[in-house]
């Protein structure tokens, strides 16, 4: 791939999805690109770059969703459930008990290990959440994830990577090689395509928001951005899940760590008078609360 | 160094749930059916037991079972490893006193997130 080639692809990635690739990553362009191209009848990475640069969009489309699709599996890196079932979920039980309801954003949801996960956390509380309006809400950039993810039909592989074997024989109905998700768990999650570079005030508010894994691909400035905007869906007192390698410390005051909950974060309700650009100099805030 | 005990009568299957298991820090001892295996759990309980089902001699249903009734034979860990990738035969797993379920075939993350699940990792 020539360097012009690799720019234009960085560009057209950053300004479609926020995907911040650093000059080293042409192996990881050429590895998800070129099966695309070879499915479109095109010998290579430089081909494909001509297409796009005449203008296919159908092809750009696939070219960020191959670009930007990630690995995920179900109840990934265990603790954030491990807060949700033990700390954040019977907190909002206790919070929420007037108005009887629980809103939960499951930011880049992928194939839907995700929602599903979180799903399967609300079932195990039973009567506890019985006539309640739940409402969680899975977006993606990508509409090919999401449709798997509506489908809600996983392989083998996909439901042995973190999911408990009991949870696959109460929440699972074997189709063949394929295990699909009862339609009770499926019914509880709404799709919707989204890119978080857009505008989402949209989704209303949330009392939970999942986002992990998804941020550390953008730059700082537009993690700000998002952090910002989430703020602003974000009921006051709810809670912010980010990855294990991801944090809102140097980007945003908008949110702050929960000292006793590594990866939780909450509203910030004292921030400074510049916002976060007091944290980073020469960032530029994109909306202020 | 934690142990585990890995029954199976392929070889294959035994060398390569070896690799895996040693690079998560196990010590392996290997057993060819559940006779040898329970023999071996008589002299030692291991720590974690991974476990095919259909196996000459002795089942690996029938040695769960057995390795539950001996005195402190509750303790070990057991993951199946198998096959039989039905419900039916999960369900039977779990109620004889299985602790996970691997349907083969498997690979190193999944051996690990299922030996995660169990606290092994």
């Amino acid at each position: 791939m020539t360097p012009l080639d690799y720019e234009f692809l960085r560009k057209l990635l950053k300004d479609r999805s926020g995907l911040d690739l650093s000059a080293d990553k042409q192996y990881l362009v050429e590895s998800r690109l070129l099966p695309l191209a070879r499915r479109a009848n095109l010998p290579g990475i430089p081909e494909l770059v001509q297409k796009l640069r005449s203008g296919g969009e159908q092809l750009t489309t696939q070219v960020v969703e191959a670009m930007t699709t990630n690995e995920t599996f179900f109840f990934r890196d265990k603790i954030p459930f491990d807060h949700l079932r033990e700390g954040i979920l019977p907190g909002l039980i206790q919070s929420r008990a007037s108005r009887r309801s629980l809103r939960i954003w499951s930011a880049a949801c992928s194939t839907g290990q995700e929602p599903y996960s979180i799903a399967m956390c609300l079932r195990e509380f039973g009567p506890a959440l019985a006539g309640w309006r739940i409402e969680i809400v899975a977006t993606d950039l990508s509409q090919e994830v999401l449709e798997k993810s509506k489908a809600g039909l996983y392989s083998q592989f996909e439901v042995q990577r973190g999911l408990p074997i009991q949870l696959l024989v109460k929440h699972f109905t074997q189709l063949g090689e394929l295990w699909q998700l009862s339609a009770d768990i499926r019914g509880m999650v709404q799709h919707r395509q989204l890119n978080l570079l857009q505008d989402f005030s949209h989704l209303g508010k949330f009392d939970v928001i999942f986002c992990r894994n998804v941020l550390i691909y953008f730059d700082q400035e537009t993690k700000a951005s998002i952090f910002e905007r989430m703020a602003k869906v974000m009921e006051p007192d709810g809670t912010l899940l980010l990855g294990a390698a991801e944090s809102v410390v140097g980007i945003t005051d908008a949110f702050k760590p929960n000292q006793e909950r590594r990866g939780l974060y909450q509203i910030n309700p004292v921030r400074s008078p510049r916002g976060g650009a007091a944290l980073l100099p020469g960032l530029k805030v994109v909306a202020a609360r | 160094m934690r142990t585990c005990l890995v029954v199976d009568d392929s070889s294959v299957i035994r060398k390569v749930a070896r690799r895996i298991l040693e690079g998560l820090d196990f010590q392996i001892v290997e057993a060819e059916d559940g006779e040898q295996a329970l023999e071996i759990c008589k002299r030692g309980l291991p720590d974690a037991v991974l476990l095919d089902w259909n196996m000459p001699v002795m089942d690996g249903y029938e040695f769960l079972g057995n390795l539950r009734r001996m005195p402190g034979g509750d303790a070990p860990k057991v993951v199946f490893c198998t096959t039989e990738n039905d419900v039916a035969h999960i369900a039977r797993a779990l109620h004889a006193g299985a602790n996970e379920y691997i349907m083969k075939p498997f690979d190193k993350d999944i051996v690990t997130a299922k030996f995660q699940e169990v606290g092994l990792i």
